[in-house]
């Protein structure tokens, strides 16, 4: 396998290109959009509000807010991505492809439809509750018949959990259409018209979980090359997988809280990382990080354009650079077997 | 190295409801080569993997020393005993030196991440199987042989007096087959480690086996020295397989010879 990056000394240069790569998108994502900014007047913003100028407050209350809360959902999906492709030894794992998202996602309409749930932090473990149990789903469907949950099995088991849980959402839209408005946003996936106060209950289990998603990566490598390898190494693999599930379920559960079902991300920045760094993970999970961030910034601001004033989600964006990813992921590994 | 004396005390085995193994008594010789025989599905890799807590007792225990293996830190007992699975997978592009590095595992705390012993337990375990020029490759890029010699190279790091292979020589062409025979028997004669292996080919077997440990109807069938216990019952019993029991010509071990069909240069009326 190819990899860019060998020595230590150029993967610590990478995360540096990398930081600052991350800064240029920031800086584009407040700039860029329907409404023209000046560099100077993005600077401006932030040195000397001007809470009079429509362009500083447009850049403070609107982009500053949806720029970090793309690169910080983006940072999330593309961790929670590649810590299932480690647990599962699947290289097309991603909370969209199993279900994990829709799970979520019904969970969040389901509870918007019938009860009366305004606080966001509510909706967050409503969401965290959809996405573990979404994932106790695939993992159980994808075990069934045989010990050895394979690849094909869970993706399997993945595709018609999603299908599942969309029905279930689908079939709640339409007995309660005056409800679509307010989830609309949620099954599209979108990152703007949030503000920050949707993003700060939710942050601190998205900072626990990046903690957890690094402090886990050395015995992530270890798992990586096998069960019984593992077991035979002293590791307690029960743990050590029952940890990376939750963590997983943290950041699935908190993304769609957040931003609602985003796609692809997580497929897609592992491969990234892997093609940059290799197979080590405590490499991986900050290149999957930046990656993550960076690339979800992208999808963000070129949707911006295309159909100029109005915007294309950025679901809708993802899926458009992630499903051809996938189908060549799917060849790849048609080919090597 | 830290010593172990490995044993069952009436030991059941069962995958699901069926039973593989009842009621097992046994103990590992130390410092010798341990080889498991028996027909396929007799339990000789379900036994190695439960003797390396990969697969927990139905009924009874294993002892480390001693002690129930199950009550044990896992850590500990990896600082024990080291288990090469049967078909292990690296991921793709892992190299060598990192796969070896892993063997380092049981010994790393979060406090104290990579010490000079642990750099030199590597290094000695690349030397000890070859390897060395090898380091930086990824493993997939190695032959069948190169590659189990790696996987024989993790478990050498692990520093243990006992290691335990589960058919290291399955998918092996014959000269590898010895290369990794010669390694392991090397490993035992000058560093005194106890090495159990489970085996297909009998006479490679009875050639490198200090002891031999036949399991039959879940039970062991007889355990001793190849040369004291290999008889053509024995092997009829153990494999269902009528055959001739000889002499190995160089090595002086014994010798299958399975009886059927095929062609038969003796025989006076062989067509040509």
């Amino acid at each position: 396998m190819f990899q860019l990056l060998h020595t230590r000394s150029l993967k610590i240069i990478g995360v540096i290109i990398g930081v600052l790569l991350l800064l240029c998108t920031f800086f584009l994502s407040i700039v860029l959009g329907a409404t023209e900014i000046s560099l100077k007047m993005a600077f401006d913003s932030f040195v000397s509000y001007d809470s009079t100028s429509t362009e500083q407050v447009i850049i403070q209350t609107t982009r500053v807010p949806r720029a970090i809360i793309a690169s910080i959902i983006g940072a999330n999906l593309a961790i929670a991505g590649a810590l299932m492709q480690a647990l599962t030894r699947n290289p097309l794992a991603s909370p969209s492809i199993f279900g994990i998202n829709a799970g979520a996602i019904c969970f969040v309409v389901l509870a918007i439809s019938f009860f009366p749930i305004s606080s966001l932090v509510q909706l967050m473990w409503i969401a965290f509750l959809g996405a573990g149990i979404a994932a106790l789903s695939v993992y159980y469907l994808g075990t069934l018949g045989n010990k050895e949950p394979t690849p094909v099995k869970i993706v399997l088991a993945g595709a018609a959990i999603t299908a599942l849980f969309s029905s279930f959402t689908q079939g709640m839209l339409v007995l309660d259409e005056a409800g679509l408005q307010d989830v609309l946003f949620w099954l599209a996936g979108s990152v703007s018209g949030r503000s920050l106060e949707m993003l700060l209950p939710v942050l601190p289990y998205i900072l626990v979980s990046f903690i957890l998603a690094l402090g886990l990566a050395y015995h992530v490598n270890i798992l990586a090359s096998g069960e019984d390898v593992a077991k035979g190494l002293g590791q307690r693999t029960g743990l050590v997988k029952i940890l990376i599930a939750i963590t997983v379920v943290l950041l699935a559960g908190s993304a769609v809280a957040v931003v609602g079902a985003i796609g692809f991300i997580g497929l897609i920045v592992p491969h990234i990382a892997r093609f940059l760094v290799g197979v080590d993970y405590r490499w991986i999970i900050p290149y999957c990080a930046l990656v993550g961030a960076i690339l979800l910034l992208i999808a963000d601001i070129i949707g911006r354009f295309p159909i100029k004033p109005e915007e294309i989600p950025i679901g809708v964006m993802t899926s458009l650079i992630g499903a051809p990813f996938f189908i060549y992921m799917v060849r790849k590994g048609l080919r090597h077997e | 190295m830290m010593m172990a004396v490995i044993q069952t005390r009436s030991l059941t085995l069962s995958y699901d409801t069926e039973t593989v193994i009842q009621g097992l008594d046994f103990t590992l010789l130390e410092n010798k080569i341990t080889v498991f025989v028996g027909s396929n599905g007799c339990g000789k890799s379900t036994l190695l993997r439960s003797l390396a807590r990969l697969l927990e007792p139905k009924k009874g225990a294993v002892l480390l020393n001693g002690k129930d293996m199950n009550s044990l830190k896992s850590s500990q007992v990896a600082k024990s005993l080291a288990i090469s699975p049967q078909g292990p997978i690296a991921p793709e592009g892992l190299t060598v030196f990192n796969l070896v590095k892993q063997g380092r595992y049981p010994y790393q705390h979060w406090y104290q991440q990579w010490t000079e012993e642990d750099e030199k337990m590597v290094n000695s375990a690349l030397e000890n199987t070859q390897l060395t020029d090898l380091m930086d490759c990824p493993l997939d890029s190695l032959s069948g042989g190169q590659r189990q010699r790696a996987w024989i190279a993790l478990a050498l790091a692990q520093g243990t007096d006992t290691i335990l292979l589960d058919e290291p020589t399955t998918y092996l062409d014959l000269r590898h087959q010895v290369e990794v025979l010669d390694l392991l028997f090397d490993l035992n004669k000058k560093e005194g480690r106890t090495i159990v292996l489970v085996l297909h080919d009998l006479n490679l077997a009875f050639r490198y086996a200090n002891q031999i440990v036949a399991l039959a109807n879940k039970q062991i069938y007889v355990q001793g020295k190849p040369e004291e216990v290999v008889t053509r019952k024995m092997v009829h019993d153990v494999f269902q397989l009528k055959c001739e029991v000889s002499t190995d010509p160089i090595f002086g071990t014994p010798f299958v010879i399975p009886f059927g069909k095929g062609r038969n240069l003796y025989e006076s009326n062989m067509s040509v």
